[in-house]
């Protein structure tokens, strides 16, 4: 297969001692496998993710995607945009498409980037990796790298909020998304069937605002996938990840419960699958251990 | 109440649901909500709040601005989209509700002890002061947010999550010292200001 080029956006949480570095770490890993060439874009800043409202207004909040978007086209012309945050997909993506729809938005937000020297064509697509893996290369192509099938592990596929809704995988529906199942079946693993806190909400940001609230919610998609017989639970977003992850010892406390289930990157798992060391799979990165992928990895 | 409040006040009088179209990010939808109901069964703290999406606007169109704008519910909104999927009339609902507590806060009339509008302040500061979010410094305003002694005790009560971060080379110390940020500092604050600017001359110079 001829090999693939994009304009990469990590944002804030994949950079170097941030959460969700390790997520970072395995998506290079996954890429080299899958011949991926990621293109950084060259300064890119925050998206100001979903929380950002209460102090930037629509247009700064606007011209914040709007310069990502500019540099890319400027640095990295022709390259569709890949985000791996659900969150930058969705900023991003969304920003993109409200100046389109906009002129007088499309011609303030230019105004602002003139000010930094900088102008936004808008004309790049603006993707996130599921959708380079599925929609791109296929089932088939990213099957085809296997190495070490992830024999006899279970994994509950959560799929979370942003990067199901509003725009989602194509093909797939809101309410039952089905190509987390399929890509774990893909790399040798069996999906739980069923697992019905799929698409709930894990609180997001509220998690740190609202954590009670945020860690009932999170105590029942654990729970689901405990129920579902699950090892262990993959997801494509760096918020549920660490959500779901880092809160379990305090939800224990709170609850009463013995919760103890690692939370990976569907990065990792294919990575592990694609036959890398533990350390290139970033499961040195899991809080909490994913011991049967690190018994394979280590094989 | 802040000047800009009292302006507002006196421009649009009694019809808030014009306020909200000329001045609130995607307010012009508000109109188009027929009450069906689906985005009040659809927020995951839904019980939390003290209105729903689809009361809000209805309180919208009936002129209730001080209830609106004083309301805790666009503060409780996680960003999960579900109303957005399900709205029958394609209601951006989310953005609707973003856009409302940002006007709030604006005219000075958000809840004031609101914890996430207080976080989605600190997120805000944090990221335009480099272009990029510091977790670190976040993490501790967060933690401190509601005074001294307040913040040694979550901060204590996060530690092992802190620990197990910085185990997994998650989180870094050297954040304090500086951190990751934009190189073109100058041209993003200049964006920035620029942006705001023009924001400011839509909301007080617009006219009916
Ligand atoms: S789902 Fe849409 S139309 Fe129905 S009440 Fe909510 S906003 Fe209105
Ligand atoms: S996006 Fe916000 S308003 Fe919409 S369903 Fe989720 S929490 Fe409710």
């Amino acid at each position: 297969m001829a090999k693939k080029e994009y304009s990469f956006y990590p944002g804030c949480s994949s950079q170097k001692g941030a959460s969700s570095s390790n997520y970072l770490n395995s998506v290079n890993t996954m890429c080299e496998e899958l011949d991926i060439t990621l293109n950084h874009i060259p300064d890119w800043n925050c998206c100001s993710a979903s929380i950002g409202y209460a102090g930037g207004g629509e247009l700064p909040r606007l011209a914040l995607s709007a310069r990502n978007i500019a540099l890319s086209e400027e640095h990295n012309p022709g390259q569709e945009i890949v985000a791996t945050c659900a969150a930058c997909w969705l900023a991003t993506r969304e920003s993109s498409e409200r100046l389109n729809e906009d002129n007088s938005l499309m011609a303030e937000a230019n105004e602002a980037l003139a000010e930094a020297g900088l102008k936004l064509k808008n004309e790049t697509p603006i993707k996130h990796m599921v959708e380079v893996l599925i929609e791109d290369l296929g089932y088939e192509e990213i099957g085809s790298k296997v190495k070490k099938p992830l024999e006899g592990i279970k994994i509950a596929g959560y799929v979370g909020c942003q990067t199901n809704r509003p725009f989602g995988i194509a093909g797939e529906s809101f309410e039952n998304p089905k190509y987390l199942d399929k890509l774990v079946e893909t790399m040798g693993a069996d999906p739980v069937e069923n697992y019905d806190k799929k698409v709930q909400c894990c609180g997001g940001a509220l998690a740190f605002s609202e954590p009670d609230k945020s860690q009932n919610m999170i105590k029942g998609i654990i729970e689901a996938a405990y129920d579902g017989g699950a090892d262990m639970i993959v997801t494509p977003c760096p918020v549920c990840q660490m959500n779901v992850e880092v809160y379990q010892d305090q939800i224990n406390a709170t609850h009463g419960t013995k919760f103890k289930m690692p939370v990976v990157y569907y990065s990792t798992l294919m990575s592990v699958a694609y036959g890398r060391s533990a350390k290139d799979s970033a499961l040195d990165g899991q809080v909490i251990p994913a011991k049967q992928l690190q018994e394979i990895a280590d094989k | 109440m802040t000047e800009l409040n009292a302006a507002m006040v006196e421009r649009y009088r009694s019809n808030f649901l014009k306020e909200v179209e000329a001045n609130v990010e995607e307010g012009e939808w508000v109109k188009m909500c027929m009450q069906c109901g689906v985005c009040a069964g659809s927020c995951p703290l839904g019980n939390a709040w003290e209105h729903t999406p689809q009361k809000i606007f209805m309180m919208v169109r009936a002129g209730e601005r001080e209830a609106v704008l004083n309301s805790d519910a666009m503060w409780m909104c996680t960003s999960c989209y579900n109303c957005i999927a399900r709205c029958p009339r394609g209601l951006p609902i989310t953005h609707i509700m973003h856009g409302l507590a940002h006007y709030a806060k604006r005219m000075g009339l958000a809840p004031k002890e609101q914890p996430t509008a207080k976080f989605a302040q600190l997120f805000w500061d944090n990221l335009v002061k480099k272009g990029r979010v510091n977790e670190l410094k976040l993490g501790i305003s967060l933690y401190f947010m509601n005074g001294f002694s307040e913040g040694i005790k979550t901060s204590l009560k996060m530690k092992d999550i802190g620990l197990g971060m910085l185990k997994t080379k998650r989180m870094s110390p050297m954040e304090m010292l500086g951190g990751h940020g934009v190189k073109d500092s100058a041209g993003f604050q200049k964006m920035l200001k620029k942006a705001q600017e023009l924001e400011d001359k839509r909301i007080s110079g617009s006219t009916d």
